[in-house]
């Protein structure tokens, strides 16, 4: 028996007081938690996936509307830019690379890319197992696909059209997948790459197999995309609003004049990579002064997603530090109260033996275990809330934000707690510290 | 702590609130094993010069000395430390903490008094007490003669030289006054203190050889 078991007995001694000054701690320090966890989270995993890529290129439109879609697959493409566009940049001196994306199809939501092997490395991407595809049709998928389909090597599946799941299946064209890549904690992980004439075959577009050595495919691809498109009319499936919307005006326009195989080659986005700073200056605005193309930078519209989270963040964060405040001050109501009704109990300790100094850091350790209590239990919560929500909203997982990472800036958060319940118990402490004993044992007498 | 010494010794010590005189004692002192009774009507002073000798209120003049150490003139640390080390004290009304069981009190105020737990002390005491059936009860459920008892043990878990009571047995009936003394006396025979207790109840003024006398004559 100590101070500190004694103040766990006096915690004890008002439950219901205890309890409630805990919970409104608890989740004051929740939901800064859950604020930190989703701006930081969602802040590096934006940073992660723009790395690399200084300028995008793609339809008019919505910048922010080509970066959301094209950088961090989270929104319909602005539409579709021709497949010239991709040489065009790389015959720019400042333009080190240039990787086409093209973007229409997912699988159980998970969203395929037509694209070249470089995009991988832009990510730093390795694979886990299995070769990086080769041919139109073959597959190389991210970590979450592989978790979250189960696809294994040599798999088989067939993309449904549109970027959300619940699109048209297209059956006559299936993927097998011939890799899969280790997690890289980017938005990689989470997209099914393919050349980009995979995407053209699944929509029954014409195009050449330049460096492909797939004679037999080619005729299996041109017969597909004459059937394909018997098959099935774009606008028949009312698409919403992405690339496919371009496909399909030019797929209306195509067979407005009866020759489908006058669809042209498209790709969504081009993700441009400077040869020097020069690039920068240059290329945006000569991009710009062309009538179909629009150069967006991942870096401006990244700040300006950030600026707008932001704004609907801070107001969170207020509330949330007021919800705190609240907390501290319930605190300091319970522990002066209380300290009001057992001032004879802290004479006698006085009169046992105890120090002013023990008196006053036993009253401290009151306002500090609840605090602590709190802060635990907060970090808890907020951290077990994405759990769940991850659980309901998919969404999340997408964002790159998980239950399980530990954001520096949450022991701020918890030390900002700790020091909130010392200052709630503080005034009550001095007051015992300064307390007359014998004054308050002639009046407890 | 002098052993050779009176344990307590008051000398010229003078108190007065609001202008009346309260305490003004030339010279006396208690020794060891001589328990003593401080005796005096409401009013006249005797709390007061408990709070002087356990050093909570400082005195208008004069020195007190515990077991040769001065109480007076010392720091309110060196005070708290003294009277730690020397005195036990037991109050008419305020003798535990509520929050704790009987036994957890009696182990506080062991570590807090004696820096040390020994349980098996503890519950002597609470033997010597005769509370053992209530060893894990709250203060709350305690009659007042229980009350009292335990009051007395856990003044007494700090082994300390001077055992002052304040008005032990002003709220008990004849039966339970006679059995609180009975238990004071046998309590200090058995952990070696000295009792100084203050009183105004005429009925246990026969059991103490040496008194001080407070207040209106008797």
């Amino acid at each position: 028996m100590n101070m500190f078991s004694l103040t766990l007995a006096y915690l004890r001694d008002r439950k219901l007081a205890t309890l409630l000054n805990i919970l409104l701690l608890t989740l004051g320090v929740a939901t800064l938690v859950l604020l930190r966890i989703f701006s930081s989270q969602l802040e590096s995993r934006m940073d992660r996936d723009a790395q690399g890529i200084d300028l995008v290129v793609g339809a008019k439109g919505s910048p922010m509307q080509l970066i959301l879609s094209s950088v961090f697959h989270i929104d319909a493409p602005t539409g579709n830019v021709p497949l010239e566009t991709v040489d065009l940049l790389r015959q720019q001196a400042t333009v080190r690379q240039a990787i086409p994306l093209a973007l229409g199809d997912n699988f159980r939501g998970f969203r395929i890319v037509g694209t070249e092997p470089a995009y991988v490395d832009l990510y730093g991407g390795s694979l886990a197992d299995g070769r990086l595809f080769a041919k139109p049709m073959e597959a190389v998928i991210g970590s979450d696909v592989a978790t979250g389909t189960g696809a294994g090597l040599g798999q088989r599946f067939s993309g449904s059209h549109g970027l959300g799941e619940g699109g048209h299946v297209h059956d006559a064209t299936p993927f097998v997948v011939v890799g899969r890549l280790k997690p890289t904690g980017t938005v990689l992980d989470r997209l099914i790459l393919t050349p980009v004439e995979s995407v053209w075959e699944a929509h029954g577009i014409a195009h050449e197999h330049e460096a492909h050595e797939h004679d037999a495919h080619d005729n299996d691809a041109h017969e597909h995309e004459a059937h394909e498109h018997d098959a099935h009319d774009h606008d028949a499936h009312e698409h919403e609003a992405h690339d496919h919307e371009a496909h399909s005006e030019s797929g209306n326009s195509a067979r407005d004049a009866g020759a489908a195989t006058e669809l042209k080659p498209e790709v969504t986005a081009v993700l441009v990579q400077y040869r020097s700073a020069l690039g920068a200056v240059q290329l945006p605005g000569f991009i710009n002064r062309q009538t179909s193309l629009q150069a967006a930078v991942p870096a401006v519209e990244l700040a300006r997603v950030l600026s707008l989270v932001g704004i609907g963040l801070d107001t969170m964060r207020v509330l949330a530090l007021l919800q705190m405040l609240t907390a501290g001050l319930s605190i300091f109501v319970a522990l002066y109260g209380s300290l009001q009704r057992r001032q004879g109990d802290m004479a006698l300790l006085r009169v046992i033996g105890a120090s002013r100094a023990q008196v006053f850091g036993q009253v401290m350790l009151e306002g500090l275990l609840l605090a602590a209590a709190g802060a635990v239990l907060g970090l808890l919560l907020g951290h077990s809330v994405i759990g769940i929500a991850q659980i309901f909203f998919p969404e999340l997982h997408e964002l790159g934000i998980s239950a399980l990472h530990v954001d520096p800036a949450e022991m701020l958060i918890v030390l900002g707690a700790l020091g909130l319940g010392l200052l709630a118990a503080l005034l009550p402490a001095i007051q015992v510290y300064r307390t007359d004993l014998a004054q308050t044992l002639a009046e407890a007498q | 702590m002098v052993q050779d010494a009176p344990l307590l010794r008051l000398r010229g010590l003078r108190h007065s609130i609001g202008g009346r005189s309260i305490v003004d004692i030339d010279d006396w002192q208690l020794d060891r094993h001589r328990h003593a009774l401080l005796l005096g009507p409401s009013g006249s002073g005797k709390t007061s010069l408990i709070n002087i000798i356990c050093g909570l209120v400082t005195p208008v003049a004069g020195d007190v000395e515990i077991a040769g150490e001065r109480m007076t003139g010392q720091p309110a640390a060196a005070r708290d430390d003294l009277r730690r080390r020397t005195i036990g004290l037991v109050f008419q009304t305020l003798r535990l903490v509520s929050a704790l069981t009987v036994r957890e009190n009696l182990l506080l105020a062991q570590r807090i008094g004696r820096r040390l737990q020994d349980p098996a002390d503890v519950d002597r005491l609470i033997d010597l007490a005769g509370l053992s059936h209530r060893a894990h009860g709250r203060p709350r459920e305690l009659s007042q003669g229980e009350g009292q008892r335990i009051a007395i043990a856990r003044a007494l878990v700090t082994r300390p030289a001077l055992l002052i009571a304040d008005e032990p047995t002003s709220a008990l009936d004849d039966g339970n006054a006679a059995r609180m003394m009975d238990l004071l006396f046998e309590s200090a025979e058995a952990t070696g203190a000295t009792l100084l207790v203050a009183t105004h109840d005429a009925r246990i003024r026969d059991r103490f050889g040496q008194r001080l006398q407070l207040g209106a004559l008797t």
